[in-house]
């Protein structure tokens, strides 16, 4: 039971980080950004090679995966998204141009990172017990830097200018316009942030699964799944989603036979879209 | 202007001249062209299977092509590769296939990757004459009254029983869990492995944990398999991208017994992914150890390094495809290169020297005892452990 805790614990704060960056971005822009999975891939490149091949210190290395996919996001979003969600009639429009954005990186990284998994030592060493369960310290330590990182966000939206100006933006896009708010500057930010936790996510996520070039829609999969289930573009949904598919997880891989277990995540997740569309924290669109 | 136009004429001369010595210094140029598809998945989470595949067969035609291209009674072809990319998709599968045998007219084609997208190619070689060699292990591809399709490698109903026998007798194994990604061919894989467990007297102790495609964290899925305390786990069918993320799971669970597949895997893989608790973990390799390639072989890793970027073990039991094509269209002769028939003729007394082993060993078609014809490559069943970085072959099995 300790165990499956454990598991539940180090699932639900590593999903939490992934579902964030998706949520942020949906909020802002209404985008369902279906290359989220591939920008965390690229965060997860970035930190193999800055702190795996190259040496320098994972302290270094995260950043410069969260600035990389950061700048990523802001070049989608000021090059690609502005436009198209400005001109099109149709939302189909930007969630293609979201999958066009996602084969783009997807291929790129098969071009230019290989077909291999990539890997890099643990930032530490040793396992801890707790209680009848086993805790390798840098699963530890990846928990920790995805809370403090998930508060950091909270923080930065609760109470700074422009974290104001994005909650704002995600409640009426119009009237935030109309209060002065420079509505173009925040998209562009807040799709930078959310693409930036998304390569954080990615840093952390090396450091315990590895890389490879063909990782980004699974993850971007479970991110939906998340939002899903908390409400999309409701940041603490975001982490309420993650919690319910982390520990739903853990306790079906240790209580359900095996090929079952996301077998009846997703038919409990159809119910429950049936039962409530808007997510457990969304409200219900007019 | 009269200076430059001199000047490039006499730099046209120079150039016409240094070109003409060249030419004379190497092998003739082969003028015919023979192609060969690769169709495989080259995308994806799985794409390394069928870029490695591809790869493969860039480097053993390049090495061809230098040395002159393929003699075929008497005519020189250069070999051209063809790859497709068919996204482990059954119907991007048949449509690569009907593009490379209709629209190229090629009649060898090395891939698909995987039983689904094999099954689905079969009616298009058969209709259209063509061989093709899967790396799928479903016997029905390779079993009368199916005759176009020949394992490229050996099947994890092969080597999993071989392998769990050593274990057994020489490692001290009883009782063994399997753990597989829930898909069709890691499943089947599983299947076959409890089977040939069980034969061997072995208490499988758990056999029905599976996980996900897109997996980032196997704790919960080994946290249940460690539980049941077997001395050997198995990971079935596993993919190079998991077999580390699982071994280093396992250990960090505190599993101290033996972890194995029946799947080739990347020792590079391996070291990141779970460094030295790895060591130890057995799996299926080719001729790529230091102690067993031959010097070809050598040559073939560097070809490859040159084409893919670096090299890949997995790469060791799919080097043989392309090599024992050309070899057994040299012996069937001019016809079989558009009649597969011939071909087909040849496979059944077709031998060569193993060229990838130091060691002499013949390299023919095999397959009788499984699937009642040649339909198998008879690639060695090197079997590797993993030790402080690297593999180290522990013995080298057949498949008759």
């Amino acid at each position: 039971m300790e165990q499956i805790i454990v598991n539940g614990v180090v699932l639900s704060a590593t999903y939490a980080l992934v579902a964030l960056g998706i949520t942020l971005i949906f909020s802002i822009m209404n985008l369902l950004n279906f290359a989220h999975g591939q920008i965390l891939m690229i965060g997860g490149f970035m930190v193999y090679y800055v702190y795996g091949v190259f040496g320098l210190p994972y302290a270094v290395a995260l950043p410069v995966a969260a600035v990389v996919t950061g700048l990523i996001g802001f070049g989608f979003e000021v090059l690609l998204f502005r436009r198209v969600v400005r001109v099109a009639t149709r939302e189909e429009n930007s969630m293609l141009l979201a999958v066009g954005t996602a084969l783009l990186l997807e291929n790129l990284a098969l071009f230019g990172f290989g077909e291999k998994q990539r890997g890099v030592p643990s930032i530490v060493g040793g396992v801890y017990r707790v209680g009848a369960a086993f805790l390798p310290a840098g699963r530890l330590l990846v928990v920790l830097i995805a809370l403090a990182l998930i508060v950091a966000l909270l923080l930065f939206v609760q109470y700074t200018r422009p974290g104001r100006a994005m909650r704002a933006l995600a409640q009426d896009r119009e009237v935030t316009y109309l209060m002065g708010v420079d509505v173009e500057r925040i998209s562009a930010l807040g799709f930078a942030l959310g693409a930036g936790l998304a390569g954080i996510a990615g840093g952390l996520l090396v450091t315990l699964s590895g890389v490879n070039a063909g990782i980004g829609t699974a993850l971007s999969t479970k991110a939906f799944i998340m939002i899903m289930i908390g409400g999309a573009g409701v940041v603490a949904g975001a982490i309420l989603g993650a919690v319910v598919l982390g520990f739903a997880e853990a306790v079906g891989y240790a209580l359900i036979p095996g090929s079952t277990t996301y077998l009846l995540i997703f038919v409990g997740l159809i119910l429950f879209l049936v039962l409530r569309p808007q997510g457990i924290m969304g409200k219900p669109q007019r | 202007m009269a200076n430059g136009l001199h000047a490039t004429r006499r730099g046209v001369l120079a150039g016409a001249g240094a070109a003409a010595l060249l030419a004379a210094s190497r092998p003739a140029r082969a003028e015919s062209v023979l192609k060969i598809g690769v169709l495989g998945v080259m995308s994806g989470p799985a794409a390394s299977w069928g870029l490695v595949n591809k790869y493969c067969a860039q480097a053993t035609a390049a090495m061809w092509n230098e040395k002159g291209g393929v003699t075929i009674d008497g005519t020189a072809y250069r070999i051209e590769i063809v790859p497709i990319d068919d996204k482990n998709d059954p119907k991007l599968a048949v449509s690569g296939a009907e593009r490379l045998t209709e629209q190229d007219g090629i009649r060898y084609i090395i891939g698909p990757n995987v039983d689904t997208t094999a099954a689905s190619v079969r009616p298009v070689a058969e209709k259209n004459g063509a061989i093709y060699f899967p790396y799928a292990f479903s016997k029905a591809l390779y079993t009368p009254p199916a005759g176009n399709a020949v394992l490229g490698m050996i099947a994890s109903y092969q080597a999993g029983p071989i392998i769990y026998r050593f274990l057994r007798d020489s490692r001290g194994v009883k009782s063994v869990a399997f753990v597989a990604r829930n898909e069709s061919d890691p499943l089947n894989q599983r299947k076959e492995g409890v089977e040939a467990a069980k034969k061997l007297g072995l208490n499988v102790v758990s056999s029905d944990d599976t996980y996900e495609g897109g997996t980032t964290d196997f704790f919960p899925v080994m946290s249940k398999v460690v539980s049941g305390k077997p001395d050997l786990i198995v990971l079935s069918g596993v993919a190079p991208a998991d077999a580390p993320l699982l071994v280093k799971s396992a250990r960090e669970l505190g599993f101290k017994g033996q972890l194995s597949t029946e799947t080739a895997q990347d020792a590079k893989v391996l070291r990141e992914g779970a460094g030295n608790a790895a060591d130890g973990f057995i799996s299926v390799g080719g001729a790529s150890t230091p102690e067993i390639a031959s010097d070809y072989m050598n040559r073939f890793r560097d070809r490859y390094a040159r084409v893919a970027g670096e090299w890949n073990d997995e790469a060791g039991t799919k080097v043989y495809a392309l090599e024992i094509i050309l070899a057994t269209l040299q012996k069937a002769g001019r016809g079989a290169i558009g009649d597969v028939a011939a071909f087909k003729r040849t496979i059944d007394t077709f031998s060569m020297r193993n060229p990838f082993l130091r060691e002499d060993k013949p390299l023919a078609y095999v397959g009788t005892a499984y699937f009642g014809q040649k339909r198998q490559i008879g690639v060695p069943m090197v079997v590797n452990e993993f030790h402080d970085g690297a593999f180290r072959t522990l013995f080298i099995g057949s498949v008759e």
